[in-house]
């Protein structure tokens, strides 16, 4: 039924070493990120986004789902957390887990809904429910409207750490980075991401097998939802504000963005994506409008000639999944 | 009851626009299997037609009307035959991320000349004052919006449904290879019927100039409100996008009356209230 990552999928078997060295690689060197001086404001909003890439990745590579409205989820997730910090004073752990249990409200409400059409009409489906929040968000007052939430505490985790120390922050950040990665690296390997494939590849096939097709789909949707909401929660805690931009539209496009730039359907390639795309932005942050323009080109470029994404070239290349 | 009425004119004319644009994107998707992502886009370069058409070279209204969907329909055709036809074969999906990298392109563009802000455009002599109607005075340009939309929607649902071209059309949607085997230049239709609902956008950008102002964003949130209409009504029905379009705006203007909070939203509202209880949208065959 569905092609999309057909060209994408590695030559070889699946190699779980290949896959855990690069892991430890990339952990080691996210873990030597302060002491080399790179701006560490810039590898959190990274990390934040990279592990959002990854949740949404989980629905579109392994479930064949393109949503089209994962800004739902980290946005929603960031008002919940920055609402529940600063309004009702929560310490942050608490508010981290409100915030991601919020998203998992969400991804079971709107889940329902849009699980009901596949393909097309699933993208177009999650893009017009994540407007509707937008326009939820837009009118009540607990979001503060077109200001957001502003300035918020980012306490002591557990009492222990300060999280407004940078340094003591990067590795909180770094640490629900990694465990959120290793989720979902768990999730593609364990039989029920065996089944998301074969229904990806073959819904008919998977149904006549006996296999309820629905209910792995709604649950790959709310596991990818909740996952995104916790980056969403993740991210208050190091861009102190909530604000309507992460719930728009746009930012649903710059999470497919950053997956398709990355590789969808790729383990890793979500995460070079996010840093990739990012990158771009702080960079060109001057250029005003421009920045549009070229994620525009690169979405063409990508479509057009680039359909693997770095990491699925360089896998393709190697003939090795990565 | 005054204001009733005069939201149900908005209504009516939120609806040509709707009407307007599902029809294009039902009659794209039949014929190329790709959900139009650059629709809003196109609607924005066909208002921005009309505006550079009176104020760079002052030819009129009626100008507009007539060059601005043949103008922005030859770009559609360009783009189709520079890059939407190399994605035949593939996943539905990728013509969605194609057009959408399409659309951030052009409106990324004109947002870099022509800021966010919206630029006014004139209606034209012919069309202005009003007509009291006893119970609501009517704009005459209004009215003709509704009129003159629901002529094109019907004069395009005559063209498909019922002309030889539209029955080779529905043939080749059904099946392309057979088609071509009677010696029927399938691409060359395929490009052809881009350039129809690219073309159907633009008139619809032109129409709205004068009542919206002319602004590089002014598609891009319609065309999610726009999707929406199109799973409510379903893309197998050239009709039933009508009369979806129609009626979605007569609701939402309805809304503003009762309930202003909601008419922001309540497209959306229904559109989950559809998927819950008919699933394939209220005129749409099981598709897959």
């Amino acid at each position: 039924m569905s092609v999309l990552t057909d060209d994408t999928l590695p030559a070889g078997p699946r190699s779980i070493r290949d896959e855990m060295i690069v892991f430890v690689l990339m952990a080691a060197l996210l873990a030597a990120v302060p002491l080399t001086g790179i701006y560490p404001f810039f590898v959190m909003q990274a990390l934040c986004f990279a592990l959002l890439a990854c949740a949404f990745n989980l629905l579109i590579g392994y479930g064949g789902l393109l949503s089209f409205g994962h800004a739902m989820f980290l946005g929603s997730a960031g008002y919940f957390t920055a609402h529940a910090l600063k309004v009702w004073g929560v310490s942050p752990e608490l508010g981290i887990l409100i915030g991601t249990a919020g998203a998992a409200g969400i991804g079971i409400i709107t889940g329902l809904v849009a699980i009901r059409r596949q393909g097309i009409y699933f993208s177009m489906i999650t893009l017009a429910l994540s407007q509707l929040l937008y326009f939820i968000y837009l009118q009540t007052p607990f979001t503060h409207g077109e200001d957001g939430i502003q300035g918020i505490p980012q306490g002591h985790l557990f009492g222990i750490f300060n999280l407004a120390k940078p340094t003591v922050l990067y590795y909180v950040i770094l640490a629900g980075f990694l465990g959120g990665f290793l989720l979902i690296y768990r999730t593609i390997n364990s039989p029920f991401g065996e089944v998301l494939k074969a229904i990806r590849e073959n819904e008919p096939r998977a149904i006549s097998l006996g296999y309820k097709t629905d209910q792995y789909k709604l649950l790959a949707y709310i596991l990818s939802g909740t996952l995104a909401g916790f980056a969403g929660s993740l991210k208050v805690f190091v861009a102190q504000n909530a604000s309507l931009t992460d719930v728009h539209w746009t930012m649903s496009g710059e999470i497919v963005l950053m997956t398709l730039v990355g590789g969808l359907g790729t383990v890793f390639g979500p995460v070079v994506g996010a840093f990739v795309i990012i990158a771009m932005q702080q960079y060109l942050a001057g250029f005003g409008q421009w920045v549009t323009v070229i994620q525009g080109v690169i979405f063409v470029v990508c479509v057009l000639t680039f359909r693997r994404g770095v990491i699925g070239e360089i896998a393709h290349y190697f003939k090795r999944s990565l | 009851m005054q204001a009733l009425y005069a939201q149900l004119l908005v209504g009516l004319i939120n609806g040509s626009f709707y009407a307007l644009l599902s029809l294009g994107l039902a009659v794209i998707f039949g014929m190329l299997n790709i959900i139009n992502f650059a629709h809003g886009a196109v609607y924005m370069m066909g208002a921005f037609c009309a505006y550079f058409l009176l104020h760079v070279m002052g030819l009129g209204y009626w100008w507009a009307l007539l060059i601005a969907p043949i103008a922005v329909g030859i770009f559609g055709m360009i783009l189709e035959r520079t890059m939407l036809q190399w994605l035949a074969g593939l996943d539905h999906l990728y013509g969605l991320l194609l057009t959408f990298g399409i659309a951030l392109i052009v409106q990324g563009i004109f947002q870099n000349y022509f800021g966010s802000s919206g630029l006014p455009y004139a209606i034209p002599d012919e069309l202005k004052g009003g007509m009291n109607l006893g119970f609501m005075f009517l704009p005459i340009y209004r009215g003709w919006v509704v009129v003159f939309s629901l002529i094109v929607c019907i004069a395009t649902w005559y063209l498909i449904e019922k002309t030889r071209l539209g029955a080779n059309l529905r043939a080749a949607t059904e099946n392309p290879t057979l088609v071509r085997a009677f010696g029927i230049n399938v691409p060359r239709m395929i490009t052809l019927t881009y350039g129809l609902g690219v073309g159907l956008a633009a008139l619809a950008g032109v129409l709205s100039a004068p009542i919206n102002q002319v602004r590089p964003l002014m598609g891009a949130d319609l065309i999610i409100v726009v999707f929406a209409v199109v799973v409510i009504g379903g893309m197998g029905s050239i009709m039933g996008s009508i009369i979806t379009g129609f009626a979605l705006g007569v609701i939402e203007g309805l809304t503003k009356y009762f309930y202003p909070e909601a008419s922001n939203t309540v497209v959306f509202v229904l559109m989950v209230l559809v998927l819950l209880v008919k699933p394939t949208g209220l005129t749409g065959r099981a598709t897959t």
